[in-house]
């Protein structure tokens, strides 16, 4: 049976060759990133921002245009409204009410009533939420704590496990595509919420777990090659694992796509960003995070400890012999 | 070369069955699953109220209200302790602000006495400390400053109490299998699964519900502008119509002693017959003996319900609270009434509802989206690797119920961004046969016998295997610890699904390799 092959095997692509075209690709990209946060700014949700929002269901498409200017005159501030999966579903975004609860609850009240007046008592609610000032402002700070303690540990980890020079790389490398991801929120307006914040997450982890499984290679490699270049010794380890790398990111793209095309309109902001995130991961794990070792003087240790990998079938002549 | 000893072989299959076995029950209906013997598993997957309908609203007791309530029934005992009939304590300035309560003897030289008539508002906590710290001052001032850990207690003691009420509340609405819980110092989660009309329910929850019964002060002027005398409060009347009603400060019943409340009607109108047990019973007796030809105010949460005139004293207990109430409203009231009050009113900080037919929705998504997820990596893996493709196949199936196995049993609660990290576990699972396949498509290329191959292949994935899941597994646990809501939910699947796809890559699919490997032994490997 004949097998598909992304990568041919004994690949050679000098990656550390074009490295600091991607670097400044990736500067490019984060800079922009910046500047897209500090002046456009992210599309907070309630969880965020504090707000009502409401999902309804109504019998027919409505003219958004005329209900936006009927809920606009009830004077609660922005009302945002967009269609949500079909012209039926609507989903109408309220700012925070000056006020307590109840200044809330009345806004909601107020809505209802209005659109009752407007299409009939066969509206349905199909979500309802709010999140008032304390606990939202409460979701923001736990979410940033969490992103910190996540990478965090996993510095600690790497540090462990490898050398510094490997654990501050990965972590730039995270960096790197958490403020990529977070422009890609704010270029797309795309709404940021807690499952961001997941989702963001999730591919700080993918991300690491694909520059670990590289660095893991760096590493065994050392041990293996003694005398070879850094810059070539790193080369050779992004290329041995590029197949696998490749592979791993499309079966998760294959999930993530079913889950963007099928899972439902509320899961589909959540897919975008991790799809978005996969590409990024990717491509810092190959681009960024093993090129930038190098400059963080990461050489061949004078006495190697032979720890574990005993079997070198391949040899420092071997690999001269084919370059 | 078998590394696969007995007693492993037995562990992976024991494994493997437990995934099947207790995952079936989600396949059956929750009727034909009671019917089941009992030591078939039972438990289901519970889902969360974004899958299943139903509201999530988190309270905060409002602690000023706590505080004042505290420096107000302060203020009550000093006066009760203070003036004794027969040897009153002269005082004037009788104050309280939110911290302190003073007020200043009329003798300075009462100090001694009024020393001891304070004597039982202070009284030592389990700390060691005074709740109550009283102080007296040369010119006859004295201030009662109750402690921050006895402000504390009473805040708690609020919010155990708030919770028992809100659960009788909602118990009362017949919402099934409602999740109570205190959340932080001061708030209390409320989770109500298929709730149609949260509206309802958050109205109940709304209302303090606090009855009492005054007098009238029939020496004030009714009208709008008239002074109130002291020892009376103006109270509106509960429709908002502007009315008001001039009540006396003295509570002659209040709720606490109410035993039963239902909705009846009286003429035709809907109103709430209310019984009070011995002690409410014998004080409605004599206030309305006292004062017959008086109009009684009825007053909730500090508006005038009615203000009836008595006709002739009630001794049997039993009243009936009219005052303009539709069916739904005498409901809710005698429903109210008979809960209990709230100590303090409650805030709404957060509520999120999901109507039925979302949840129902987002599950089908879920499913679709989860089912064409699976079949497209398996049909890939396929294409790639062959029949080792269908080893990892076979393990991916089996993770996806473990997952669904230990879900179950932990009784975790399934939420869509659980399904979304379910779905993107399939992607990541087959992540480690990945590594350990590409390793021996490796070891092969250098020479080695497809035995050989296959042993180094497993063995030195392995490391890698380990170090790449435990940092994904590191930033899961970190999600779990402290995020909330849909993070911890959407923490739980992707750890279980880590944990999960590292078993079934490093024992299931290698067990599949080599027990092909010493049926078929093979000259040459395609993989």
């Amino acid at each position: 049976m004949r097998k598909i092959k992304f990568i041919p095997e004994n690949t050679n692509f000098p990656f550390m060759k074009v490295r600091l075209m991607a670097l400044m690709l990736s500067a490019v990209l984060i800079l922009g990133s910046i500047g897209a946060f500090f002046t456009v700014g992210l599309n907070k949700g309630i969880d965020f921002e504090g707000g009502i929002l409401m999902e309804v269901g109504l019998e027919k498409a409505p003219d958004l245009s005329a209900m936006r200017s009927a809920l606009g005159n009830l004077g609660l501030g922005q009302v945002a409204l967009q269609t949500f999966g079909s012209d039926t579903d609507i989903l109408i975004r309220v700012q925070r009410q000056e006020g307590d609860a109840s200044a809330q609850e009345a806004a909601m009240d107020s809505i209802k009533a209005q659109l009752a007046a407007d299409y009939g008592e066969n509206v349905s609610y199909r979500r309802v939420e709010f999140v008032g000032p304390k606990v939202s402002s409460e979701l923001v700070i736990v979410a940033i704590e969490a992103v910190i303690a996540a990478v965090f540990a996993m510095l600690v980890y790497i540090w462990f496990r490898f050398e510094w020079q490997y654990s501050v790389a990965a972590i730039l490398a995270i960096v790197h595509d958490v403020i990529i991801t977070i422009g890609m929120f704010t270029i797309t307006g795309l709404e940021f919420n807690l499952s961001s914040i997941a989702a963001l997450l999730t591919i700080v982890g993918y991300s690491i777990n694909d520059t670990v499984v590289v660095y893991d290679r760096i590493r065994e490699n050392f041990r293996r090659f003694k005398k070879l270049e850094v810059s070539d010794l790193i080369n050779l380890s992004i290329n041995e694992t590029l197949s696998r790398t490749t592979m791993t990111s499309f079966t998760t793209l294959l999930a993530l796509g079913a889950l963007y095309i099928f899972g439902g309109e509320v899961i589909r902001g959540f897919a975008a960003a991790m799809i978005f995130g996969i590409l990024i991961g990717t491509y810092s794990s190959i681009f960024v995070a093993s090129p930038i070792l190098m400059f963080f003087g990461l050489k061949h240790q004078k006495e190697e400890e032979d720890g574990g990998f005993a079997g070198a079938e391949r040899t420092d002549a071997e690999i001269e012999e084919k370059n | 070369m078998n590394r696969f000893p007995m007693w492993k072989i037995i562990v992976v299959l024991l494994v493997c069955a437990f995934g099947v076995i207790y995952t079936l029950p989600n396949f059956v209906s929750k009727s034909s699953l009671s019917g089941l013997p009992d030591w078939l598993p039972t438990k289901q997957l519970n889902l969360g109220l974004d899958l299943q309908g139903g509201s999530h609203l988190l309270l905060q007791v409002d602690a000023g209200a706590v505080k004042l309530k505290m420096m107000e029934s302060l203020v009550d005992a000093v006066r009760d302790s203070l003036r004794q009939q027969g040897d009153n304590v002269g005082y004037r300035d009788l104050k309280h602000d939110s911290n302190v309560i003073s007020f200043t003897l009329r003798d300075p030289a009462d100090e001694a006495k009024a020393r001891e008539r304070l004597a039982d508002l202070s009284n030592i906590m389990p700390n060691g400390q005074r709740d109550v710290v009283i102080s007296f001052d040369e010119g006859g001032l004295v201030t009662l400053t109750p402690s921050e850990a006895a402000i504390t207690a009473r805040l708690s003691a609020a919010v155990d109490q708030s919770i028992e009420i809100v659960r009788r509340r909602v118990d009362e609405t017949g919402v099934n299998e409602p999740n109570i819980q205190r959340q932080g110092q001061d708030r209390i989660l409320v989770q109500l699964p298929g709730v149609d009309d949260p509206d309802r329910v958050k109205r109940l929850l709304g209302e303090t519900a606090q009855l009492t019964f005054h007098l009238v002060d029939l020496t004030a002027d009714l009208g709008a502008a008239g002074r109130v005398p002291p020892g009376s409060k103006r109270l509106p009347a509960i429709e908002e119509d502007g009315r008001s009603y001039v009540v006396k400060n003295r509570v002659m019943v209040s709720g606490e002693n109410l035993e039963d409340a239902q909705a009846t009607y009286q003429q035709g109108q809907p109103v709430v017959s209310i019984r009070f047990d011995g002690l409410g019973a014998k004080q409605f007796g004599r206030a309305t003996s006292e004062n017959v030809g008086k109009p009684f105010a009825i007053v909730l949460d500090n508006k005038v319900v009615s203000a009836p005139r008595i006709n002739e004293p009630i001794l049997g207990g039993s009243a009936v609270i009219t005052g303009g109430f539709d069916v739904a409203g005498a409901q809710d009231l005698a429903l109210l009434l008979r809960a209990g009050a709230l100590p303090a009113p409650l805030d709404i900080l957060e509520e999120r509802s999901v109507g039925p037919d979302l949840g129902a929705d987002s599950i089908a998504a879920g499913e679709i989206a989860g089912i064409i997820g699976i079949v497209a990596v398996a049909i890939f893996m396929i294409a790639y690797y062959g029949l080792f493709g269908v080893f990892a196949n076979i393990s991916l199936a089996i993770n996806i119920f473990l997952i669904m196995a230990v879900l179950s049993v932990l009784g975790a609660t399934l939420t869509l961004p659980g399904i979304a990290g379910i779905v993107l576990t399939i992607g990541m699972a087959v992540d480690a046969n990945v590594l350990i396949f590409e390793r021996i498509r490796e070891e092969i290329r250098v020479g080695k016998t497809p035995l050989n191959a296959v042993e180094s292949g497993f063995n030195r994935a392995f490391t890698t295997i380990i170090d790449a899941n435990v940092t994904t597994a590191l930033a899961a646990v970190i999600l779990f610890v402290m995020g909330t809501g849909p993070i911890k939910g959407f923490a739980v699947t992707l750890l279980i699904g880590i944990l999960s796809s590292m078993f079934t890559a490093i024992l299931l699919t290698r067990m599949l390799v080599e027990f092909w490997l010493q049926r078929k032994r093979p000259k040459a490997l395609e993989i």
